[in-house]
């Protein structure tokens, strides 16, 4: 009755050819439109998937539908099939829903983008990879959507890889130091697959879950921590996550859809995807969540300091992951895919106004000489503030749910980690305000800016009204306690998380983390907007730090340091020493040696008839003289 | 006096015949032939008589074995190579068909000597008989001095054909003696005979090893085998192109076939002492030759040491005196004969007829002047270097294949790193093909036979690689 699945992962497969080889002749309206078209299509047919699960009693919401057999080589079996269950089909709406919507802003964002055709191929292939990703029923066809995510992401960071600039140095550049980074984490997850197929002899989801507890605890930690290696490279966590601020570098759209809201959330998805991996290797769970508390803490400080409106937003979104990593670290699954969900909606409403914003700037991007912006663009300021008060957690707001269940579920496991998440919550409102305030209020800093600053057209609007409806009200897919929709919808996929704690204390703990998002926004009012003697008096205190946080904790140079020089060095050596002095030296002097026995040859060839009639004899004797006597 | 014992199995030497008088007929038409005519008739006449022995050859196939007159015996073996002959002779024919009226007004005698030499080699592959093994070998030997210096006005033929002559005299006159050895070793020149003598022991071995040797001097010369081989590349350089193409194919089939004969039905018993001197004159030669090829400038040249090499690899099939390893060794020459005439031909056309070579640099740029040609070129060095699915390919692969399974395991590793040498000086040749700049526009020399030859020889190469299983299942049969 699902059969028709295949269908989700066929229309951005039939955008992608379509407009790869008709593209041309199309005209620059229509491969925009064709690509949305695909894409809002498999929009639907997931919405049909969901209704369909919806039907289905709650233990039978897992279906796996048999494409063809993929891989039969002796023991190694590998269909392509997918499983439709309802975390799969949430991420499945998530993707194609979010994905539609930028698809059309792209539209109006790219209308001027000479390489417009192959910009919106990539942008259904990334769409097309992403779904089979999520939808695959086992660990290999994820690995194949893992890397088309990958690869969709390198062509995009560096879509304009002939461009140039101080903040990123080559476009191009960007994109490599993504793909490499990435392919660390990559490699964690095809060892992670190798090592749970020779334990158990399948790489199917189902098969694999039924047959943990066959695994020795040291096998399944190691193969869970690849994993989490994996998922820290896609998902920019520590220690992998500094290629997200540099894929800024791509098109704005493809900031909010791809390093943003949806594959970058692939790692948190992953997690939660083999959940019962986690269930039986705790400590490879806890490593997740310190992991993601420390991510989430040292990316909002990092994110303190930039000047650059798309890289706050960067930093955030690595800080956002840091929770939902947490998230899944305390076995709070439900919680950290609602996080993703919300995180969806705002972040993206937030990179597509920031794309508003450069465009209305003409590609400006440094809210230092921004300011009073709502005067020119009053509803990319709204949509932005909306964004904002998502990210910062102001009551009521998606963001506020989905934050704080999760910094609940840390309260129960780990007080420490509460607190680190608690504190990072500060600092998110603090930043998100920041560049609200810095970009759309107090004066203008640069008049002539200023002066030429517009509006964007409406297309590059309407998708941004959508999701801030999505930020503002999407704290409704589950309510803690009153109504938990998405928890019950997700429980037969990741499983329901124990809750010890009384509803006062929950309570309470909500309390607390409105106030703190309060206190932020209060704090980056005070300091950017009041200019209150006592705030920059703490600004003036905190200053030392700045220097630390503008080059991010020297992560970057120790990275360039430890890694990167070193790697260099060896290549030097292997390139110069090794293949061209041993390697190359070895054959040229190999080939020099034939040629010089060649020159010897020649000489003997003298054409004088004695000469060959001597040899003729030297040959007539030594055949004798074996022959006779040998 | 009763004849009929002359007619009896005359079949056994009806190709033979057919050449035999076809070359008279050839003579005969040149006779008559108007004084302003350009001998093409002659041509035809020719290329007729070579696909008459072909037929000739196919009707005589399958029949049961015969002899005639205790002398030539009618065999798979003799049939192979006949078709390998036959085969380079019909090339011969077509690449000559422009080239002999530019170069001699003696046209008749021109393919007169070429079906007499053809006819020569022909007999070699069914002769069991030492005195009529001489006889065809000086048949074809003096056909080919002839031809060699048939070119009057080019003084590089005249010299190869004097060198050629000297050291072939030479060469002949340790064959004679060794022959005469033999025989005076076991009392017969039937070598099925010979072969029963010295297995009942009733053969003075001393003078069969004495004959033995100088026998190999007189194959190792016909063959150019190092240290043999000095007067090749001389008389294939200086030789017309066309006679180039038709002996370095002929020749060496011929002498191998006769070679084959003495070493299978006379001395099978003997591999041991004769594979070793086997194994060592084919690693001298497949050596020097790929050495030597190296550095050479003249493509003829270039391609005299590379022939040289590829005798050295087939004999490299003989050394374990295997049935498998003859019907390698006569699947190489077919295959070698179509991808080395197929490049003789490539140099027929480029070449100045004055100057009778083409150097390296003839090839520059050529894939842009003639893509066909150039193409042809580049299969026939890719077959040459043995690079799969052509024909050069998988004879040298059964060539190995049967020293490996033979026990001679380390020959055909010496033939494989001898096989990556000769890559160089062929792949150079494609590289200057398809990468340099043309740097003159080389006139190209055309006409029908000539293009016919280098398409067939280029489809047949192409062909040969492709369905090799039937050429292999061909020669195999004929093994025996």
């Amino acid at each position: 009755m699902l059969d028709y699945a295949w269908l989700v992962l066929a229309f951005p497969a039939a955008g992608a050819l379509l407009n790869t080889f008709l593209g041309g002749s199309l005209g620059r309206r229509a491969v925009g439109w064709l690509a949305s078209g695909a894409v809002a299509l498999a929009f639907l047919a997931s919405l049909g998937l969901f209704a369909q699960l919806m039907g289905l009693p709650g233990h039978e919401r897992s279906v796996t539908v048999h494409l063809w057999d993929w891989i039969r080589v002796g023991t190694f079996q590998v269909p392509a099939a997918l499983l439709v269950d309802p975390l799969s089909v949430t991420m499945a709406l998530v993707v194609t829903g979010v994905g539609t919507l930028i698809h059309v802003y792209s539209v109006g964002y790219m209308a001027e983008e000479p390489r417009y055709q192959r910009y919106f191929v990539y942008l259904n292939f990334f769409v097309l990879a992403m779904l089979v990703l999520v939808l695959s029923d086992n660990f290999l066809g994820m690995y194949v959507g893992w890397e088309g995510v990958g690869l969709a992401s390198y062509l995009l960071i560096g879509f304009w890889f002939d461009r140039r600039d101080a903040s990123y140095g080559y476009y191009a550049d960007a994109g490599k130091k993504a793909f490499l980074v990435n392919r660390v984490g990559d490699f964690g997850m095809a060892l992670a697959i190798m090592i749970l197929w020779t334990g158990l002899g399948s790489v199917t989801f189902l098969e694999v879950f039924a047959g943990v507890e066959k695994l020795a605890a040291g096998t399944l930690t190691l193969a869970s921590l690849l994993l989490l290696l994996a998922a820290t490279g896609k998902s920019a966590q520590i220690p992998l996550y500094v290629w997200l601020p540099d894929a800024m570098a791509g098109p704005t759209p493809v900031s909010a859809l791809i390093h943003a809201a949806t594959m970058v959330t692939a790692g948190i998805y992953m997690i939660a995807r083999t959940y019962p991996l986690w269930e039986a290797a705790p400590a490879a769970s806890a490593v997740a969540a310190w992991v993601g508390g420390l991510t989430a803490l040292l990316a909002a400080t990092m994110a303190l300091v930039q000047v650059d409106l798309k890289k706050i937003l960067a930093y955030s979104t690595i800080s956002q992951l840091g929770y939902m990593m947490l998230g899944v670290g305390v076995g709070a699954y439900a919680f950290a895919i609602f996080h993703l969900i919300t995180h969806a909606f705002f972040k993206a409403l937030l990179f597509l106004a920031a794309g508003n914003v450069m465009h209305g700037l003409h590609g400006e991007l440094d809210i230092r000489r921004m300011g009073n912006l709502r005067a020119r663009m009053p509803q990319t300021a709204r949509l932005f503030t909306v964004g904002a008060l998502a990210l910062a957690g102001f009551p009521l707001t998606s963001g506020f749910f989905s934050k704080d269940s999760i910094l609940f579920a840390a309260f129960e496991r780990s007080p420490a980690l509460y607190g680190l998440g608690l504190f990072t919550a500060l600092l998110t409102a603090f930043y998100s305000f920041r560049a609200v305030f810095l970009a759309f209020w107090g004066r203008e800093r640069d008049p002539d800016l200023f002066a030429r600053a517009h509006e964007s057209p409406a297309i590059m609007r309407g998708p941004l009204w959508i999701l801030a409806g999505l930020a503002l009200a999407g704290g409704g897919l589950n309510l803690p306690r009153v109504l938990p929709l998405l928890e019950h919808w997700l429980e037969p996929a990741v499983g329901a998380l124990e809750i010890h704690a009384g509803l006062g204390l929950e309570m309470t703990l909500m309390a607390v983390g409105g106030l703190v998002a309060l206190a932020g926004i209060y704090l980056a009012h005070a300091r950017y907007v009041q200019e209150a003697a006592w705030a920059q008096g703490l600004a003036q205190g905190l200053a030392p730090l700045r220097p630390l946080l503008e080059r991010g904790w020297y992560v970057e140079d120790l990275y360039r340091a430890a890694v990167v020089e070193p790697l260099w060095a060896l290549a030097r050596f292997s390139a110069q020493v090794v293949d061209r002095g041993i390697i190359d030296g070895t054959v040229n002097l190999v080939g020099q040696l034939h040629l010089l026995a060649s020159d010897g040859l020649r000489r003997l060839q003298n054409g004088l008839i004695p000469t060959y009639a001597l040899s003729l004899f030297v040959g007539v004797v030594v055949a004798v003289l074996y022959f006779v006597f040998g | 006096m009763n004849l009929s014992f002359l007619y009896e199995n005359i079949h056994v030497l009806l190709p033979e015949a057919i050449l035999f008088l076809g070359a008279l007929a050839v003579v005969g038409a040149d006779l008559l032939r108007p004084k302003d005519g350009d001998g093409r008739g002659l041509g035809a006449l020719a290329l007729l008589t070579v696909v008459a022995g072909l037929v000739g050859t196919a009707y005589i196939w399958g029949r049961p074995p015969a002899t005639y007159l205790g002398g030539a015996s009618l065999d798979g073996f003799a049939l192979g190579v006949r078709v390998v002959v036959l085969t380079a002779a019909f090339f011969a024919v077509l690449l000559s068909m422009g080239y002999a009226p530019r170069i001699t007004w003696q046209t008749g005698e021109y393919y007169a000597l070429l079906l007499l030499a053809t006819a020569g080699m022909s007999l070699l592959g069914a002769t069991t008989e030492l005195a009529l093994l001489f006889v065809a070998l000086e048949t074809f030997s003096l056909a080919l001095y002839v031809l060699t210096g048939i070119y009057r006005r080019n003084p590089r033929s005249a010299e190869a054909s004097l060198k050629y002559f000297l050291l072939g005299g030479f060469a002949s006159g340790f064959f004679v003696y060794g022959a005469a050895l033999l025989y005076g070793a076991g009392g017969t020149t039937d070598l099925a005979l010979l072969g029963q003598r010295l297995a009942a022991g009733e053969a003075n071995t001393s003078l069969l090893w004495a004959g033995m040797a100088l026998l190999l001097v007189g194959f190792g010369f016909k063959l150019s085998l190092v240290p043999f081989h000095m007067w090749t590349p001389d008389v294939y350089q200086g030789a017309p192109t066309p006679i180039t193409a038709f002996m370095s194919v002929g020749t060496k089939t011929a002498a191998l076939a006769g070679f084959i004969r003495v070493l299978g039905t006379a001395l099978p018993a003997q591999q041991a002492t004769w594979g070793w001197a086997l194994a060592v004159l084919a690693v001298l030669t497949m050596t020097v030759g790929n050495l030597a090829a190296l550095r050479q400038m003249s493509l003829k040249r270039m391609l005299a040491y590379s022939s040289i090499a590829h005798a050295g690899y087939i004999l490299v099939a003989l050394v374990p005196g295997t049935a498998q390893g003859t019907a390698a060794a006569l699947f190489y020459l077919f295959a070698y004969g179509l991808m080395n005439i197929g490049a003789f031909a490539v140099v027929v056309a480029l070449e100045r007829t004055a100057e009778n070579d083409v150097d390296q640099g003839g090839f520059r740029g050529m894939a842009t002047l003639y893509p066909a040609l150039a193409a042809a070129m580049a299969v026939f060095m890719f077959s040459l270097a043995g690079i799969p699915p052509l024909a050069g390919f998988f004879g040298k692969f059964l060539v190995f294949k049967a020293a490996v399974e033979g026990g001679w395991t380390w020959l055909a590793v010496l033939g494989v790193l001898n096989s990556a040498i000769s890559a160089y000086y062929y792949l150079r040749i494609t590289v200057a093909i398809y990468f340099d700049q043309a740097q003159a526009v080389p006139a190209r020399n055309a006409w029908a036979g000539l293009n016919l030859g280098i398409a067939l020889a280029a489809l047949g190469t192409v062909l040969v690689g492709i369905y090799p299983s039937l050429w292999i299942a061909l020669f195999q049969g004929l093994g025996g």
